[in-house]
């Protein structure tokens, strides 16, 4: 009885053993992982890109990871996992080349403005830019490592607004949570994260905002086992396609 | 192996602090003022944990009610909650549109989020678990007999908690003093969520770590090294309790 119990185990993990190896000799001769490290502003149009490129390229998976530039640039500088590297700045993107986290030269493919967003109820009764100034208003920007940080200061700056923000979001995604769930009167994001927030979010002008635009930059990583496949990807974003969905979102043209 | 393991990491982190800049790094404006206000709101989030925490140990150690391994199990929830959870908790309760702080926007214009408040009630929140079952515990060890001495000879209830149970759990109450102090320090999950981000008033040491690392990586390493000194420097403190030595 013993025996059989036994031998009986033996061939159930004889049987698991032999499952695992062909699943898995087949996904490593079939399926290729292509991994994108893109700034948060980038979610909704990379993600809408990713489909078209999985479309496109059968057996590749494109994985996506959405972070503030900084910390994929610290990623990306340190060999993590990733083939291709997109920021919302050209600093970001500078300091990725001098820390040897990606090896040849970025493109630029986009632009973006910054404006203020509110929610769509607007409890502080917000109608300006300046407005943020009067007492009692919890209005937020991005860390200032952060490209959305950098150019929400600077605009302030701009302004002669001297009020200090409520509290520096990590990325911008995280201020735009904070306008959507009413926990703040304003935020600094981009054009497009109003765009992409639909009708929980909306928006007045920051004065001077398009006079220096954030500049999106992409390029393949240095540690890139894709090469091929990243210098795909990056056509398709700088490709009629890619630009039809950067343009519908509210980018800018570069 | 397992030694290796957990001490590696340290000794790494030792090795990457940039020893030549350690000092100017420290005790830059921002560091410090990291500093001063990380150790402002554990003082004070350790202190409320006493007023607090000090009857609800009580009660749970001395007191047979029904439904008190319930009260028990509740009062144990935030100890193995992830923080970044508590922060969302927090929010939904005391955020500007939380269960309570709506409320105390709509009618008294009281806002919690983003203060130094919104700090300690975080604080609060994620150590007071700590304090609680520290002293329960240590309130259990003090002989009855003592306290039932002490009533004989006339002392009521509250004189003889304060001169027969406490004196005899200080240890205990200490050293969940000691550990509450030290876990507000490191809070970092709820602290981000539920109070913001911002130099002075809400970024603490953790925060000023995770954004410097962001930007300046020295920076974070050297304040990562000053937090850790601070826990070795409680684990000296509690040496007794945890480590044996005496």
């Amino acid at each position: 009885m013993k025996k059989t119990v036994l031998t009986g185990s033996a061939l159930v993990m004889a049987l698991a053993l032999s499952a695992c190896g062909s699943s898995g000799g087949g996904s490593s001769s079939k399926t290729q992982t292509l991994t994108v490290l893109a700034a948060s502003s980038l979610t909704e149009t990379f993600t809408d890109l990713q489909k078209t490129f999985e479309q496109q390229h059968k057996g590749v998976k494109v994985t996506m990871v959405f972070d503030s530039s900084a910390t994929l640039e610290q990623q990306a500088a340190q060999q993590a996992p990733g083939d291709i590297l997109a920021t919302a700045d050209k600093k970001t993107m500078d300091q990725a080349k001098t820390d040897k986290g990606i090896s040849g030269d970025a493109t630029e493919f986009a632009t973006n403005t910054m404006v203020l967003a509110i929610p769509a109820a607007n409890p502080a009764k917000l109608t300006s830019f300046a407005g943020i100034q009067a007492k009692g208003i919890d209005f937020l920007t991005c860390v200032p490592t952060a490209p959305c940080g950098s150019a929400a200061a600077a605009l302030l700056k701009t302004n002669g607004i001297t009020h200090a923000p409520a509290s520096q979001e990590v990325d911008v995604k995280s201020v735009l949570q904070k306008i959507e769930s009413g926990e703040a009167d304003a935020g600094m994001v981009y054009v497009t994260d109003v765009t992409a927030a639909g009708a929980k979010v909306s928006s007045l002008p920051v004065p001077h905002s398009s006079d220096s635009p954030n500049t999106y930059w992409i390029a393949a990583t240095a540690g890139t086992k894709q090469a091929k496949l990243s210098q795909e990807f990056i056509a398709l974003l700088e490709g009629r396609e890619g630009q039809g969905v950067l343009s519908k979102a509210g980018f800018g043209k570069p | 192996m397992a030694a290796v393991f957990l001490v590696l990491p340290l000794v790494a982190l030792v090795w990457a602090a940039p020893l030549g800049s350690f000092w100017s790094t420290i005790t830059t404006h921002e560091s410090l003022q990291a500093l001063r206000l990380s150790v402002f709101t554990s003082t004070v989030a350790a202190a409320a944990c006493v007023v607090l925490g000090l009857p609800l140990a009580w009660i749970l150690a001395r007191l047979d009610f029904p439904g008190r391994q319930i009260l028990r199990g509740l009062v144990t929830v935030p100890l193995v909650l992830p923080p970044v959870v508590a922060g969302v908790a927090l929010l939904s309760a005391f955020g500007r549109m939380g269960l309570i702080g709506k409320p105390l926007l709509d009618l008294w214009d009281i806002r919690i989020p983003y203060t130094t408040f919104a700090v300690v009630i975080a604080h609060t929140f994620v150590s007071l678990p700590f304090f609680v079952i520290s002293v329960e515990g240590a309130l259990r060890a003090t002989p009855k007999s003592l306290e039932v001495a002490a009533a004989t000879l006339g002392a009521d209830r509250w004189t003889t908690f304060r001169r027969v149970t406490l004196p005899l759990a200080m240890p205990g109450v200490v050293a969940g003093v000691v550990l509450a102090w030290a876990r507000s320090l490191g809070e970092f999950g709820a602290t981000i969520t539920f109070a913001g981000n911002y130099p002075g008033t809400t970024r603490t040491m953790p925060l000023e770590v995770y954004t410097q690392l962001q930007g300046d990586q020295d920076t974070a390493t050297a304040l990562s090294l000053v937090l850790l000194i601070v826990c070795i420097a409680v684990l000296v403190c509690l040496r007794e309790r945890w480590l044996g030595v005496r």
